[in-house]
């Protein structure tokens, strides 16, 4: 079998770090990030650990730091679908105060 | 491989575990966490609407999802993730031990996996219980703010704190759903093993319900902080 185990010992240094990262959130949940930072730094605090501890439990849980390129291609393409899903619906949502404004200021008139 | 190959000339299987349509257990196994890998690559978009729906209402009424979101207990939702990860090593030694071909020690660590995912269940239905009781699930005339108990902030309204509990129950709901569903799987995992079905050259099953079970662990990773934890910061203003 080509297949690799991973060690126990892995395991466990993942599962810590994963205990670490829950409770790295929900310290910095508590504090006030968005006031001494800028608007939205708690979000984005909590969303990159959580990234973080996502990927871990991805490379090393599911072995894919271990598998074949088949594996990674099918992994990115979730996270491909994802993104595009994310990204148009939030152009479409970020532009619409400016496609539906009249050259007058005023909110288009199907809209009102 | 190549004794496999030999011993198929022969006429006689290597592994009877390899299906016929398969050259070598290699190749079996392969397909198989591959299928899985693109079903969990449709649930990450099945979840991901949902997601997409929360960040969309999240932005469009800032002020009720903080006030919502406070409202949940921090608590029962940090022991859960605790839990959850505890239930994913577990996991990830069960498939370890399948790989390994130690089979009671494979039984044992399914077993405490399901033992963790039970516990988490039974607390999220007690903080399900607690929603009840505060009339916060979202069923049409029946939902309600206690304003006096819990005051509004200034132009947010009880509708836009109700659009919160829709997505919190439908986005737990379906979580809670996918771990039932985990619990099955590991169910009839515990049963082949205790028949002696996985073998180091055969734990394919294992391996594959390991993957789900990781994927659910993921989806809660991203649940907990943004269903109890983005308002906290504002508590005390």
């Amino acid at each position: 079998m080509s297949e690799h185990i991973v060690s126990k010992k892995i395991y466990f240094l993942i599962f810590g770090a994963l205990l670490f990262g829950t409770g790295l959130t929900v310290m910095m949940a508590f504090v006030d990030l968005d006031e001494r930072f800028f608007g939205g730094a708690n979000a984005v605090t909590a969303l990159t650990i959580a990234v973080i501890k996502a990927t871990l439990v991805i490379l090393y849980f599911m072995h894919v730091r271990y598998s074949s390129r088949l594996t990674w291609l099918i992994v990115s393409t979730g996270v491909l679908w994802l993104a595009i899903m994310f990204i148009f619906t939030f152009s479409d949502y970020a532009t619409r105060p400016v496609m539906y404004t009249t050259p007058a200021g005023g909110l288009a008139e199907h809209l009102r | 491989m190549a004794i496999s190959h030999v011993a198929n000339e022969a006429g006689v299987h290597p592994n009877s575990a390899l299906q016929h349509h398969f050259d070598n257990m290699e190749q079996q196994r392969e397909a198989g966490s591959l299928g899985m890998w693109v079903f969990l690559a449709q649930e990450v978009m099945f979840f991901g609407g949902l997601f997409l729906a929360y960040v969309l209402y999240r932005n469009k009424f800032p002020g009720a999802f903080a006030v919502a979101s406070n409202s949940l207990d921090p608590v029962m939702g940090g022991i859960n993730t605790v839990v959850l990860i505890c239930s994913s090593l577990t996991m990830a030694l069960a498939v370890y031990y399948a790989q390994t071909g130690v089979r009671r020690k494979q039984i044992v660590f399914l077993l405490v996996t399901m033992a963790f995912g039970v516990t988490f269940l039974v607390i999220k239905g007690l903080e399900y219980a607690d929603k009840f009781r505060e009339h916060h699930i979202p069923v049409p005339g029946w939902f309600d703010w206690d304003v006096a108990k819990e005051p509004l902030p200034v132009g947010v309204l009880a509708h836009q704190v109700e659009m919160f509990f829709w997505i919190y129950f439908a986005m737990t709901g379906l979580h809670a759903l996918h771990m039932i569903i985990g619990l099955g799987i590991m169910t009839w995992l515990v049963y082949k093993a205790w028949k002696g079905t996985f073998t180091p050259e055969y734990y394919g099953p294992v391996e594959v319900s390991g993957l789900y079970w990781h994927f659910v662990d993921i989806v809660w990773i991203f649940l907990f902080p943004l269903l109890y934890l983005l308002g906290r910061h504002l508590e005390h203003h």
